[in-house]
This record gives structure tokens, sequence and C-alpha cells, in this order.
């Protein structure tokens, strides 16, 4: 499955998922309300320390900045320009940190595992009316057509392709659309016929 | 909830999930929010599936993002991304989803310029009333250049909403017993 997982054997793997993302967003929202450069500093050295001791690389660290580097190098220069240095390195700093405390969590927790601990984690809405077992009905469900509408998308593509419509985004949306509802209604009906009750 | 409002929500969290496929238009050197077809999704789930399946779906997306799956476009997922300067835009898309089902469940014989305009408010107006000033607390950014900043996507959103009310209006038309 597609995933963003890291697989190790470190203590951080091991803790359960729920616990993880309790920890992190504790801490997430602790850096939000210190405004101090040097509890950032010490904050920023204890993830990657963290990631150190889930077993992951420092090119891994790297992976995590990289995608967003330019957004926090132009965020760097607005607050340079708008308040000063100190705050730059400082809004700078935080949101690395924040996004470097997120990756570690994604990359040493499976995604099952996420799913798994969110359904059951679910049971206390039970009162409001969520059914855990309808959640994780519609979260196979959403993960499995993903590929489907690339396939249907690919399918139409080819027959709008040979009446020369292959480029108009309505001629190809629409038959998507219309295939993808019917294919919808096919399998809440096939659901239905195999006595499906949660 | 009965199967099909499940598999509804499935698909409509699936078709945002799939429009991350088509490559999203990056600006200023990346620094920004992507242009993405993804937010056609969320304007598409309110404009078929309604207010409660389309909100639905589009919070089931969130939360398969948050957990780690990659399904943003370029790839991109897990908790982090709320941290960044996109994330307010993501944690707006059930609530514009849900408005725009809502206000179409509410004018069912809308033409093309009121259904227009309904997907304009929920798919831009509401999302930027809680994307950009989410952007303004993550970025310490004045909320009036986060603002101007959002504006170069004005255009961009505007194209998403005609091309959601022609499909939207020819799906219906085509499958009336949406």
């Amino acid at each position: 499955m597609l995933d963003l997982y890291s697989p190790g054997h470190s203590p951080i793997h091991k803790l359960s998922p729920g616990v993880k993302i309790l920890a992190m967003m504790v801490g997430g929202t602790g850096l939000f309300l210190v405004e101090n450069l040097g509890i950032v500093a010490v904050a920023l050295a204890a993830v990657i320390a963290l990631y150190k001791i889930a077993g992951l690389s420092a090119t891994q660290v790297w992976n995590q900045i990289r995608p967003v580097l330019w957004i926090l190098i132009f965020f760097l220069g607005l607050q340079w320009w708008l308040a000063g240095a100190s705050v730059a390195v400082f809004v700078v700093l935080r949101l690395a940190t924040l996004l470097l405390l997120a990756g570690l969590v994604t990359l040493t927790t499976r995604a099952s595992d996420m799913i798994e601990s969110l359904t059951s984690g679910l049971r206390f809405l039970r009162p409001l009316g969520v059914n855990p077992a309808k959640v994780g009905l519609a979260i196979s469900l959403a993960l499995r057509f993903i590929p489907v509408l690339a396939q249907i998308t690919t399918e139409v593509r080819e027959a709008q392709k040979a009446r020369g419509m292959e480029h108009s985004i309505v001629a190809v949306a629409m038959p998507v659309a219309i295939r993808m509802l019917k294919m919808a209604d096919d399998i809440s009906d096939a659901i239905d016929a195999r006595g499906y009750r949660p | 909830m009965d199967t099909k409002s499940i598999v509804y929500i499935a698909l409509f969290a699936a078709l945002t999930a799939a429009l991350a496929l088509f490559p999203p238009i990056s600006f200023a050197g990346l620094a920004l929010p992507p242009i993405t077809a993804q937010s056609l999704g969320v304007m598409l789930a309110g404009a078929l599936a309604g207010s409660k399946r389309g909100g639905l779906a589009l919070l089931l997306f969130v939360v398969l993002v948050a957990v780690g799956l990659p399904l943003l476009s370029g790839g991109r997922g897990g908790f982090g991304i709320f941290a960044g300067a996109s994330g307010g835009f993501v944690l707006a898309w059930p609530i514009s989803a849900f408005v725009i089902g809502w206000l179409l469940e509410r004018a069912p014989q809308a033409g093309f310029v009121k259904m227009a305009a309904i997907i304009a408010f929920g798919g831009i107006v509401v999302m930027y009333a809680i994307g950009i000033p989410w952007m303004a607390l993550v970025a310490n950014l004045p909320l009036t250049k986060a603002v101007t900043i959002m504006l170069a996507y004005v255009p961009g959103d505007l194209v998403k909403v005609v091309l959601a009310t022609f499909i939207a209006r020819g799906v219906r038309r085509a499958y009336p017993t949406l």
C-alpha cells in the first residue's frame, strides 16, 4: 500500500500510534505557546535526537525539510523584512520543528496501524451515532477506489482520443463522473445484497 | 447511515485523492501552496454528493492525509501538512464541500450562474476564510499580506468553479437518480 512508513524496531516504532499522535499534538501546541528562540532551538535538537533514536538517517531528516525548503526560505526572507532577523529565525525554526515532529510520527507508524487505532479510537463516538465498522468500510473502499478511478480516466481518455476529444476536459470528466457513480451504485447494491449489517 | 452513503463518501474521498495525479502548478519557487486540481474534487463532492455525504467524504480524505497517506498533490501527506502554509486550506475542504451541498440542496432548480455562485462561495470564500488566517498564523504574517498573496490563486479557482459547474450540471442531467 502507498505509505510513507520506514520500517524499524526502535522504541519509537513500538509505541502505540495513539500515544504518538497525542504526544505530537501536545508538543506542537506547546511550541506555539512559547515565544522563546532558545526553547525552540532545544526542541529542534530534541526532535532530531528522536530521529536518531528511531534509527532514521540524516537523509530522512533532510527529506522531511526538502519539499518545503523554499517555503521556509520564503518565510525567512519575508519575516526578516517585516519583523527582523531574530523573529525570522524563530518562526522558521518553529515551523521546521513542527514538520520534523509530524514527519517522525508518519515515518515510524504504518498507515494501516494508524487507521486501525483510529477505527478503534472511534468507539468513544458510538453514542454520537458513529459506527467504527462503517468508518472502516469507507476507508477501505476509498483506498481501493483511487486506482480504479485512475483506470477509468485512462480508459475514457483513450475512447475520447479516438474521437479527437482527448483535450476537452468536460468530454473526459463527464463520462468518468457518470461511470464512477454507476460503479458506486453497483457496489452499494452488491454490499446490500450480501446482507452487510455492521 | 445507509450503504449507498458510505460508498459515496468513499468515492468522493477517492476522487479528491485521484485528482492529485494531475500535476500541480507551483509558482513563486514552490514557496506557496500549489494550484492543484484537488479543490475541484471538493466542489464536485459538495455539488454531486450533497452536504452530509460531501462533507464527510472530505473529512475522510483529511483523516487519510493526516494518518500519513501521500494523497495530496506532489505526494504530500502526514500531520506535517497542517503545520504548513496549505494546512488551513486542506482543513477547510470538508466545510467547503458541506456548505456547497447545503446551499445547493436549498436551490435545487438553480441555473448555471446561481450554481456557479454557490460553488464559488463554498469553494473560494469559505475556503479562503479558513485558509488565509491559518497561513498568517503559521507563517506569522500580517493578515493583509496573506490576503495579497492569495489573490494570485483566485483566477485558477474561478476556472475550477466554472468546470465544476459544467460537470455537475451535466452529470445531474445524465444521472437523475443521484
